[in-house]
């Protein structure tokens, strides 16, 4: 096991510095920079900067350098918790992202739950009960949610929430804790806010999460030892959730490394429309305005959470399921 | 078993070496068929058998060919605007006249009034006139498929300019059909999930065969950058890359640069997929039986492998479009992707990205329709293929 785990932490280094470089080429490749769009702006608010002064602001950035010093200098400062300059808010990215960081965290934590609180339940019901209205119903959701992007989702919550409560929903805090410090009433607040997004953001994978826990279900229960246990007698619904469910959760479980990059972006995309003050945002702006280190930071910081979800979802996997520890990872 | 295989003209049916004569004495084919299948006939047939995935076919084909003919049916152009008309509601079409009697389809006039209460300006019916529904009217020139000067439309109403146009579906911000726009932006909305598909299963054709035929690093190389592309979360990534794309390009190569960004991620599934069948069928007996007859790498991959898999390629295909049509529509609508002038159901949904629009003008949202059914249909055809390329599967 510590071996497994070992040679798993291993191979995460290669692809981390392989994600920073990524990251910090994709901010980049637009022609020009923050100075050249910050003076761009200037000019055309009628103000003029002089050749020495321009050249004074990209030193200030350190935008004069060559692209591979820029990046050794930021991912050296960055590995050390040192994430450089936003230059648009002019503010260490580290004090931007902190909070955001932690309530998409949060989210997506919360996100996963549901999806599985509420994927297995319902995948398991629609097997047992193979073609009745309720497997149909769920189906019918199920294909809804997975054609639904998630950002038309959020406005369409939020146009109901106008529409039948004249409230709109967006938002995590109420007005009163927006500022306010960490306590108790505020994280009560929190929760009460996020449900929302949770939900719109949990649809499509729960949709998809339930269409492979039917179809291993169903495989499952037409198997000869499951009619064995029934002809001993044992109850339908022990039988159930002893045999055939524990071996449908596998699949189930094995895909959490790719459902969680799926959550993460669609938390991203949900902020933006709901206007959570989550990572959304700020990354979209950040891109917008070619903020480098900012928006660099965030994409790399991004990429590095999921990693490390999937890898703890697979460290827990390999626990369970001894086959994988073994390196015998299947067809999968 | 049958007979008919008249014995009288061969004196076995092993020597007339008709393959359905064969099958036929062997009591391979049943009773009552007595006709050979090829494979693809046989996928054909169970395809058919589900009603859902036939209906979803036909319905997106019909999609397909209205964005085609975008111009002819929607009543206006794209860029026409009614200035008098903003936002204007669906307009309704009434059959029955205000006495109850049946009539030739028509719109009544709209009028503004200014509502007393709110001290907003409303779109009324006027009970007063009527405009029939007319079909084949002149109207807006256009060029159709940038070859024919045409100027007619489907279907229009006199006097649209004065007594309002028919918007079916509503009009927007600056009066224009959303209706026409969004055929209009079927256009580039759903060729932009094919164009991706076949980048994609070009790159994952490619790779995938290198990773399945040789094995070794080269599998290894690919599977660890397949692996790194799946793990890094897509819309952050997919940001960051449309962000990159020049603002000054011309519109065709940002269409094209976001085909591509989007094609990036939608390859690894089919690599996969085609690696896996590429080790499955290396080792089947077909395959060593052609490499022993002496066939090159080359026909022995276009002559056996390739069309011995590509049903299943066709499934991951047609289950990765939506994918794609939906990554254009969140990224137009962030702003990343395409903008206007360029019309695409998410550049359309970006008027829709303020709630109270939608509340006070909820029609905005129609282009989203169009993206969920075509996603929907999309995905029942993909289930219907999938069932039907299962060999196992009964007739």
């Amino acid at each position: 096991m510590r071996e497994f785990i070992l040679r798993r932490v291993l191979q995460l280094i290669p692809t981390l510095i392989l994600i920073s470089i990524v990251s910090f080429t994709i901010i980049q490749l637009p022609p020009g920079d923050y100075v050249t769009t910050y003076v761009a702006n200037l000019a055309a608010a009628g103000e003029e900067l002089s050749e020495e002064e321009i050249m004074a602001l990209e030193a200030h950035y350190g935008l004069n350098q060559p692209g591979y010093i820029q990046y050794i200098k930021w991912i050296t400062n960055f590995v050390q918790g040192d994430m450089g300059l936003s230059f648009y808010w002019d503010r260490p990215v580290n004090r931007l992202i902190g909070e955001r960081l932690m309530l998409t965290m949060i989210m997506s934590f919360f996100t996963l739950l549901f999806v599985y609180a509420m994927a297995i339940p319902i995948g398991i019901y629609s097997a047992v009960r193979q073609y009745s209205l309720a497997d149909y119903v769920f189906t019918f959701i199920g294909f809804i949610g997975l054609a639904t992007p998630n950002f038309l989702l959020a406005l369409i919550f939020m146009y109901i929430g106008i529409k039948a409560f004249g409230a709109s929903a967006g938002g995590l805090f109420s007005t009163e804790f927006l500022d306010a410090p960490w306590s108790v009433a505020r994280v009560w607040d929190m929760l009460k806010h996020m449900w929302l997004p949770v939900v719109i953001v949990g649809t499509a994978g729960t949709a998809g999460t339930i269409r492979v826990m039917r179809a291993t279900t169903l495989d499952e229960l037409g198997r000869p030892y499951v009619e064995t246990a029934r002809s001993k007698g044992l109850r339908e619904g022990p039988l159930t959730m002893k045999y055939p469910v524990r071996v449908a959760l596998n699949p189930i479980l094995s895909t959490v490394g790719w459902r969680l990059p799926e959550i993460v972006s669609g938390t991203v995309l949900v902020a933006l429309v709901l206007n959570l003050p989550t990572t959304g945002p700020l990354l979209w702006r950040a891109l917008m305005s070619q903020d480098l280190y900012l928006a660099a930071s965030m994409i790399m910081i991004l990429s590095t959470l999921t990693l490390i979800g999937t890898l703890i979802s697979d460290i827990l996997l390999a626990w369970v399921d001894p086959r994988i520890r073994y390196g015998e990872r299947g067809t999968t | 078993m049958t007979t008919s295989a008249a014995p009288e003209s061969a004196s076995s049916p092993y020597e007339s070496g008709n393959l359905s004569d064969l099958l036929e004495a062997e009591g391979t084919i049943g009773e009552s068929r007595t006709q050979f299948l090829t494979p693809r006939q046989l996928m054909l047939l169970r395809f058919k058998r589900n009603k859902l995935a036939v209906i979803s076919f036909w319905f997106l084909a019909l999609l397909y060919l209205s964005a085609l003919f975008a111009p002819v049916i929607s009543p206006y152009d794209k860029t026409h605007r009614f200035n008098k008309h903003l936002y204007l509601p669906p307009r309704e079409i009434h059959i029955f006249s205000e006495d109850g009697g049946l009539q030739r389809p028509f719109v009544y006039a709209v009028k503004i009034e200014t509502n007393k209460e709110t001290f907003t300006r409303d779109f009324v019916e006027d009970r007063s006139q009527q405009y029939p529904v007319q079909f084949f009217v002149k109207g807006d020139p256009y060029k159709l498929w940038g070859l024919f000067r045409l100027d007619w439309h489907l279907f229009g109403v006199e006097n649209a300019e004065e007594v309002g146009p028919i918007f079916l579906l509503g009009g927007d911000k600056f009066g224009r059909d959303i209706l026409g726009r969004a055929l209009y932006g079927g256009r580039i909305s759903l060729t932009i999930g094919l164009v991706g598909v076949t980048i994609s299963l070009i790159i994952g054709l490619l790779l995938g065969g290198l990773s399945g035929l040789y094995g070794g690093v080269v599998d290894n190389l690919i599977q660890r950058l397949i692996e790194f592309i799946r793990s890094i979360p897509t819309i952050p990534l997919w940001m960051g890359l449309a962000a990159a794309l020049p603002a000054d390009w011309p519109q065709i190569r940002i269409y094209f640069g976001i085909t591509i960004i989007l094609s990036l991620l939608a390859w690894t599934t089919l690599a996969r997929v085609v690696r896996g069948k590429f080790l499955s069928l290396r080792n089947e007996d077909f395959v060593l039986a052609a490499q022993s007859a002496g066939a090159n790498q080359w026909y022995l991959i276009w002559q056996h492998l390739v069309p011995s898999f590509m049903s299943y390629v066709l499934v991951d295909i047609t289950l990765a479009i939506p994918g794609m049509i939906i990554g254009e529509t969140a990224l137009s609508f962030l702003g990343l992707g395409l903008v206007s002038p360029t019309v695409s159901w998410g550049v359309m949904l970006k008027d829709a990205q303020q709630v109270v629009e939608i509340a006070i003008h909820p029609w905005i949202l129609w282009p989203a329709m169009f993206v969920v059914v075509t996603v929907l249909a999309l995905n029942f055809i993909g289930d219907g293929l999938r069932d039907a390329a299962d060999p196992y599967a009964d007739l």
